[in-house]
């Protein structure tokens, strides 16, 4: 579990590097997810960084696409490219563009970034299993601001339709949105209730806890006849004291000055964490 | 000449026909089966169909899900609400990562008759050919369609194929008759004029040209049924040959073909280029043979455009 906070506060720790780096870039929500993340990349899935595209590994794809700095992070992080590579993210050069690009990014099976898309791609990946037989699992990461969109409420009757069991959706529940709370802007909650309604198993967590975020996947995973999803209560900018529950830090950069503070934070939860493991 | 047979006919057939030879292929619709002849694979393979209902956007998300993982989606509603309704669906999860997805749109153009203009789409190639990439076909018929799905199926990468709903002319059952994207049909030489047609205006396309004969006129007729990427070389070589295009589409004259033929000869071999098509208006109810003929779609209005393309010379 120790191991899981680390290297959640590496892929933190990245994504403040690939904003920074970026002069841009959405860190809000991808440090929401970074427990999540850290979760499935190096517990959940069946994955291979030395053979991306192994043909039964579990699929992942983020549809709330603005967050990759968090997927590019997590993917550095598990030795599907060099960390080095983070700090070019958004740059002209780099095979690390501003949205996931699935044609140039090791480990990225879904580009990704027009909200509401992804989600309806993972279900063509688990659809896809269910024809052949295969037994490889579908997850994908839907942010609260985008279950807004009208496609994912297609596609969340289109699962529950075709008994999608081998596909996971985790809904990053931060609240917020680029102009403001999701409550005021077009409420989207509750999600349980919609959900169960369209036929869908739910579980509801803390998505900081780690006991709790894959004790969701086993329940998941162990879940027949109906697909799941996890409604994650998640903190906007976790980790980071000063973009905590901020709107603003939705899609904006850190300055030198934050970043220093920002880096400085995390790197002392770090230490702290690694001081636990003597 | 054979009987009339619309090309979404020939494209359910196709699908039936080809889908035994490739397990791969699989087959989506929104609750237009019936219309768009998808339901002829659906009886055959219904394992392998899968009906999306009435939600576009999710159904073309759902294509590229499967095509990362090897299969071969065909999807199928109306040229609206492909083109039109998930215009970007299209070109952010099919086109932009390159995915090897067919979509399949039927009911293409004002001969959809009787339900009018929200269901009439003119606009459909426009809009397909602004996504890099993305190959656009439109058949001229039955033969052709099921030569398209044919190099679809063979062809690795997105591919945009628009079908009719009204029956029309058998016009490619020559024995040496050959398919290949990106390469025009000559059906006819001329020297004084060159029709360049696709889809149902193809057999208008020849029929002009026999008028053309009658007054002297000598005309070429290229079928382009692959509007990207467009045979640019042999729109050069007729352009230096007759030295004056003529267009032809069952489609707004804004972005289709004509829009497309133009771009490509102002650059390299600028010669008049009139454009005969839908011309930048709605559609409306009616029986498709009369809105054919109200809407000018005929071998008579290509004839008169003809005549300006060569008075321009």
């Amino acid at each position: 579990m120790n191991n899981l906070q680390l290297t959640a506060t590496d892929i933190r720790l990245g994504i403040i590097e690939a904003v920074f780096g970026a002069k841009s870039g959405h860190p809000g929500g991808a440090l929401s997810s970074a427990d999540i993340l850290a979760c499935l990349y190096f517990n959940e899935l069946n994955i291979d960084p030395k053979n991306p595209k192994m043909e039964n590994r579990d699929r992942f794809v983020l549809s709330k696409g603005h967050s990759c700095p968090g997927l590019y992070s997590a993917l550095a992080q598990r030795g599907y490219f060099s960390k080095d590579l983070l700090k070019t993210f958004r740059h002209t050069d780099s095979i690390l563009q501003g949205h996931p690009d699935m044609k140039y990014i090791p480990g990225v099976d879904m580009s990704s970034g027009s909200l509401g898309q992804g989600f309806s791609c993972a279900c063509g990946m688990a659809l896809s299993a269910k024809i052949s037989g295969k037994d490889y699992r579908t997850y994908t990461l839907v942010g609260d601001g985008e279950s807004q969109e009208g496609q994912i409420w297609e596609s969340i009757m289109f699962a529950a339709h075709y008994k999608l069991d081998n596909l996971c959706m985790i809904i990053d529940n931060n609240g917020l949105q680029i102009d403001g709370k999701v409550s005021d802007v077009m409420n989207t909650m509750p999600y349980d209730t919609k959900l169960k309604a369209f036929g869908w198993h739910v579980i509801e967590i803390d998505g900081h806890n780690y006991d709790e975020i894959l004790n969701a996947f086993k329940e998941a995973r162990e879940t027949k006849g109906q697909p799941t999803a996890i409604i994650a209560k998640t903190i906007k900018g976790k980790g980071v004291s000063f973009m905590e529950n901020q709107a603003g830090w939705h899609g904006k950069a850190p300055n030198e000055e934050q970043y220093l503070q920002a880096k400085s934070e995390l790197e002392a939860y770090k230490k702290s964490l690694e001081g636990g493991n003597n | 000449m054979a009987d009339k047979i619309a090309t979404r006919e020939a494209y359910g057939d196709a699908l039936a026909e080809f889908g035994a030879l490739n397990e791969n292929i699989v087959v989506l619709d929104a609750d237009l089966a019936e219309a768009t002849k998808t339901i002829k694979f659906k009886k055959k393979f219904p394992e392998r169909f899968f009906d999306c209902g009435i939600a576009e956007n999710n159904m073309f998300g759902v294509c590229a899900g499967l095509s990362t993982t090897g299969k071969i989606p065909f999807a199928s509603t109306f040229a609206m609400f492909a083109a039109g309704r998930s215009y970007e669906q299209i070109r952010n999860s099919i086109g932009y990562p390159h995915l090897n997805v067919k979509i399949c749109a039927t009911h293409a153009g004002i001969s959809v008759g009787e339900d009018g203009a929200t269901h009439q789409c003119n606009e459909d190639i426009a809009l397909m050919r602004t996504i890099p990439g993305l190959v656009v076909i439109n058949p001229s018929d039955a033969i052709e369609a099921r030569a398209a799905i044919e190099a679809a199926i063979n062809y690795n990468g997105p591919m945009y194929m628009r079908f009719g709903r009204l029956a029309i002319s058998v016009i490619n059952d020559n024995d040496d008759y050959k398919f290949e994207i990106g390469k025009a049909i000559k059906m006819a030489d001329g020297n004084d004029v060159t029709i360049v047609a696709n889809g149902m205006m193809v057999e208008q396309a020849l029929i002009a040209k026999d008028m053309l004969k009658e007054e002297g006129i000598s005309a070429s007729v290229i079928n382009m049924h692959t509007v990207k990427p467009l045979d640019v070389d042999t729109l050069i070589s007729e352009a230096k040959k007759t030295g004056a295009i003529v267009t032809s589409e069952e489609h707004n004259i804004v972005g289709g073909l004509g829009s497309a033929v133009a771009e490509a000869l102002c650059e390299v071999c600028p010669v008049p280029v009139i454009k005969h098509g839908v011309n930048d208006e709605f559609g409306r109810s009616g029986p498709a043979k009369e809105l054919i003929e109200y809407y000018g779609l005929t071998a008579k209005g290509i004839v008169e455009k003809a005549k300006i393309a060569i008075s321009l010379k």
